[in-house]
């Protein structure tokens, strides 16, 4: 058996046992990288010296001891590049390490190698990468989903044990979903947002991606808590994930939002996800209709909220100070022009145009204040619905991975592809996306994912959940051909 | 036609804390450019904000101290335009909840510039203020022959700005709410609100009407004032101007002028068509936090301001209110006229010294009152030397020009010069004469061997003279008088 296609867990005990050392692990993965990213693209950079010199000193009794984790192009690792994707910070090296890069490093971790993205973390298709789209390893003719497609799809592919990626509307579930691994969003707090490129901050979340969710358990162990550099970062408790995997999951309450399934969704989703729920009914669990009466709003209120804030959080990026700056202009104000022109991507720009529209005098209370109130209705039917249930169970994404280049001149249709995704980063609530299963095309299989939300700070009872479906289903071990 | 001239200001005051608003570095005047900068403060991709609360209760506390009503809540928001000196290309501010309002500037007699204190308009005015709001303050430009650089060592300096109604009548009432507020944040020790180090700048609201209308006329900012007479110079210039205009029919519009001191004149920077849509909104990165312990901690230990303590050292001390506000407007010079007078059983001479010899003293050596080579102890006993009679108030002069070149005490001096009243020797020996002739058995006892009895004899000089006899002499007369029995 090849050793990158061990879980997480499973090369930690190998690294424990001595029976490999950390380098050893590190070049198994480059050889395996070298040989399948060609047709993945999911790294936009790695530096293997680098990895390489820690690997040779790591620790193998920390938590994460000498595991390379790698990491979306949107968080700080001291030294590497740090583009987002973008062309307007090609070139630039992060002068410092992101909090959560410095817990994995606490926890022994070795960050290896940068993953390619939708540029600035907009996008569900990884398409909008200003470097090359990444390819789904189910079907290469696919996209892997996004905006965190890179970690998804080198998790997938035995490229990675784990990934880090951020999450503002769905950038990990989605992709976890259409890649087969595990993905989640952390509640809004629970990890340090300091060294992540803000796309949207009242929504970006930190989180993991792995093959199993022991694995999510053991890296959100890893970077979870309070940070002093992160104001909305709280105080809450950290306890032990992993501790209570393989706890009886009988009488648990899990909520079916009835607005969930009404048509637009692919019937192989539909099905699938629905024999995953009953999947959870033979393990014990009580399945609720619940209601989330303003579902309908959600992408709505999303892409006013998200693009004010990112307009706001982009507008750093005008060549002054790092990154890309035009040529040629003749004034300042020509040189913002040229070098954003220049700089940025279609999507970028569309959002920044967006987001500048709402927040203007005049229509700031008809768009960004309305949302924001909408938004509160939105978190209250999620308050609502925890009164009655521990979770909610629903698909991840309304179908599985689309063709590159089929949705491109549709960025409409594109925002639906967050339609269930959305609503958590809007509530600040947790989520986590799992293999339930596959949809076949073209004779090939894709993944299906299974998408469980769960309350603020109550990932334990999320990923306890999780786990009790994926050790009772074969989803999570297939791999794809490459 | 008679024209009223109306002004607001808008005061922006850097606090003195020891770090900067949302980060960790210093916050330091002066220091190579750019030193003092990190990923925060330099606006770099994924760093985050945290409110430094030291600023906010320096805020709350000039708040209280003027009279505003503290906001419970305490809200951050982006003010929304791009500058090279704006590393995020959005500054941190506050925009509809304010951390203060209403409140206002007490103006007295000597914050008018000394021409106009004998024909103030409204004595005892208070300006009233709209709001004093902190932010987050910008970079700095320094503009090369063909380049510019930008030095971001002030970037993210916590800035409190205060914001006044209009309804400053003339260009010496702005110079009097400028000196009395700077006064006010100084006692608060919240800034040294120096304006030459651009620790408050001032951008100045001026309009004129015609006596009897309502509306206010055209309003029009002037920028770029170094200094409180630079304020009221482009007042008066720019106040004399609109007045011309209005009289030569001119309609004048809302625009934006900048005041070259230099040249004595205002110009225009730009017409209103360029007016900005900061596109305001609640800084997602900062939570709102409450404010009322932050207050009730700051209300605990508001100081004394120049006005009360000024009517303190009128009526306790009954120095006169001129000399009182020339005590308490000065912290320097309130602070040591504190210390010297603190056991004094005549302040008011002590303000005198203070106020006259001292003052005057440290005018011809240029000194500051932080630096002056007498400590206040040291002013206070000489003060207390010369008030028990032990030298006179002339060589009380001597002295203290001893004290002021050497740094030594009053006491020291006095020795070494043998100053001490009653070298009268004349007056010391009848004394003793008289004490010895009262006391003969232990004028024996000395005799017989017994030196300590001196000591009795001495002090009973000591009680006859009322304290006044110099004791080395008294005790040199006393030995060569018994000596010689
Ligand atoms: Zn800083």
């Amino acid at each position: 058996m090849e050793l990158t296609s061990l879980s997480l867990s499973e090369v930690r005990e190998e690294l424990r046992a001595k029976n490999v050392s950390p380098l050893e692990v590190l070049q198994a993965l480059e050889e395996r990288i070298a040989r399948v990213d060609p047709a993945i693209r999911g790294y936009v950079a790695r530096d293997f010296e680098s990895a390489a010199a820690q690997a040779k000193n790591a620790d193998v009794s920390l938590p994460l001891g000498g595991i390379p984790i790698a990491i979306k192009d949107v968080i700080n690792v001291l030294g590497e590049p740090c583009a987002c994707a973008s062309k307007i910070l090609r070139g630039y090296r992060s002068p410092y390490d992101a909090t959560v890069v410095k817990k994995l490093r606490a926890a022994g971790a070795i960050p290896y190698g940068r993953t390619n993205m939708d540029e600035f973390a907009m996008g569900s298709s990884t398409e909008n990468s200003s470097i090359s789209p990444t390819y789904n390893p189910w079907d290469t003719s696919r996209i892997p989903g996004g905006s965190s497609g890179g970690s998804a799809a080198v998790v997938a592919a035995d490229e990675a044990f784990a990934a880090l990626g951020s999450d503002t509307g769905g950038s990990i579930r989605q992709p976890a979903a259409l890649c087969g691994c595990a993905g989640l969003k952390p509640s809004y707090g629970r990890v340090s947002r300091f060294g992540l490129v803000a796309f949207a901050s009242s929504l970006d979340q930190i989180g993991p991606f792995t093959k199993t969710v022991r694995d999510s358990a053991l890296m959100l162990n890893a970077i979870s808590g309070l940070d002093t550099q992160d104001s909305t970062s709280l105080d809450e408790p950290v306890p032990d994930y992993a501790a209570t995997l393989g706890q009886d999951i009988k009488g648990l309450r899990l909520g079916m939002p009835k607005e969930y399934f009404v048509g637009g969704i692919d019937p192989r989703v539909d099905e699938t996800v629905r024999a995953a729920i009953r999947h959870y009914e033979s393990l014990g669990a009580e399945i609720v209709e619940v209601s989330l009466p303003h579902t309908g709003h959600a992408v709505g209120v999303y892409y006013i909220i998200a693009t004010a804030e990112a307009s706001a959080n982009l507008a750093r990026f005008d060549g002054v100070r790092y990154g890309h700056r035009a040529a040629g202009a003749a004034n300042l104000l020509e040189q913002y022009g040229k070098t954003r022109e220049e700089g940025f991507g279609a999507e970028v720009k569309r959002r920044i145009i967006l987001g500048t529209y709402v927040l203007s005098s005049g229509y700031y209370d008809a768009y960004y204040l309305r949302a924001q109130k909408v938004r509160t209705l939105i978190r209250r039917d999620f308050t609502t619905a925890f009164d009655k249930v521990d979770a909610i169970v629903c698909p991840t994404s309304p179908e599985p991975a689309f063709k590159i280049g089929e949705r491109s001149d549709d960025p409409l249709r594109m925002y639906l592809a967050d339609i269930f995704t959305i609503a958590a980063n809007l509530a600040g609530i947790c989520g986590i996306s799992i293999p339930c299963g596959f949809a076949q095309a073209d004779g090939k299989a894709l993944p299906i994912g299974l998408q469980l939300l769960g309350k603020p700070f109550d990932e334990a009872r999320l990923l306890k959940l999780a786990h009790a479906y994926e050790q009772s289903t074969p989803w999570h071990k297939q791999k794809p051909v490459l | 036609m008679r024209y009223l001239p109306t002004v607001g200001l808008e005061v922006h005051v850097q606090l003195k804390t020891r770090s900067k608003m949302f980060c960790a570095c210093p916050v330091e005047f002066g220091a190579e450019p750019n030193a003092h900068t990190c990923p925060v403060c330099l606006g770099l991709p994924g760093a985050l904000p945290v409110m430094n609360l030291e600023a906010l209760r320096m805020t709350a506390l000039s708040g209280l101290l003027l009279g505003c009503d503290i906001a419970p809540v305490c809200k951050f928001d982006r003010k929304n335009y791009f500058y090279p000196d704006m590393p995020k290309n959005y500054q941190i501010s506050q925009y509809d909840m304010p951390l203060c309002a209403g409140g206002g500037v007490p103006l007295h007699d000597m914050a008018y510039p000394k021409d106009a204190q004998k024909n103030i308009t409204h004595p005892d005015k208070v300006v009233r203020l709209v709001r004093i709001h902190l932010e987050e303050d910008v970079a700095k430009s320094f503009h090369f022959e063909t380049s510019t650089g930008i030095d971001f060592n002030r970037a993210g300096t916590p800035l409190m700005e205060i914001v006044s109604e209009p309804e400053i009548d003339s260009p010496e009432e702005a110079f009097a709410y400028l000196t009395a507020l700077k006064q006010i944040l100084i006692h608060g020790g919240v800034s040294d609100a120096d304006m030459e180090k651009g620790q408050l700048r001032c951008d100045c609201n001026v309009s004129v009407r015609p006596e009897g209308q309502k509306e206010f006329g055209a309003k029009i900012e002037i920028k770029n004032m170094n200094s409180i007479s630079g304020v009221r110079r482009a007042l008066a210039y720019e106040i004399a101007r609109q007045i011309d205009a209005c009289e030569r029919g001119e309609a004048l519009r809302q625009e934006t002028r900048r005041w070259d001191d230099a040249s004595g004149q205002t110009w225009l920077m730009r017409t209103k068509e360029y007016a900005h849509d900061y596109r305001y909104f609640p800084d997602p990165d900062l939570l709102p936090v409450k404010t009322d312990v932050l207050v009730g901690a700051v209300r605990g230990r508001l100081p004394e301001l120049p006005a009360a303590r000024r009517a303190r050292y009128v009526a306790d001390y009954g120095v006169s209110p001129y000399d009182a506000g020339v005590l308490a407007n000065d912290i320097g010079l309130s602070s040591y006229f504190e210390a010297a007078s603190k056991d004094s059983a005549k302040p008011k001479s002590v303000a005198n010294w203070v106020l006259n010899d001292l003052l005057s003293a440290l005018g011809a050596s240029s000194g500051a009152i932080e630096a002056c080579p007498v400590s206040p102890e040291s002013l206070g006993k000489l003060v207390a030397v010369i008030e028990r009679g032990e030298i006179s108030g002339k060589q009380g002069k001597e002295v203290f020009a001893e004290m002021f070149a050497t740094g030594k005490p009053p006491q020291t001096i006095i020795a070494e010069k043998g100053m001490k009243q009653e070298s009268d020797t004349g007056a010391i020996e009848a004394l003793c004469d008289q004490v010895i002739e009262a006391n003969p058995k232990v004028v024996a006892d000395y005799r017989a061997g017994k030196v300590s009895s001196i000591n009795f004899l001495k002090g009973q000089v000591m009680k006859l003279s009322q304290g006044k006899a110099n004791p080395g002499m008294v005790g040199e007369v006393l030995a060569r008088k018994l000596a010689d029995l």
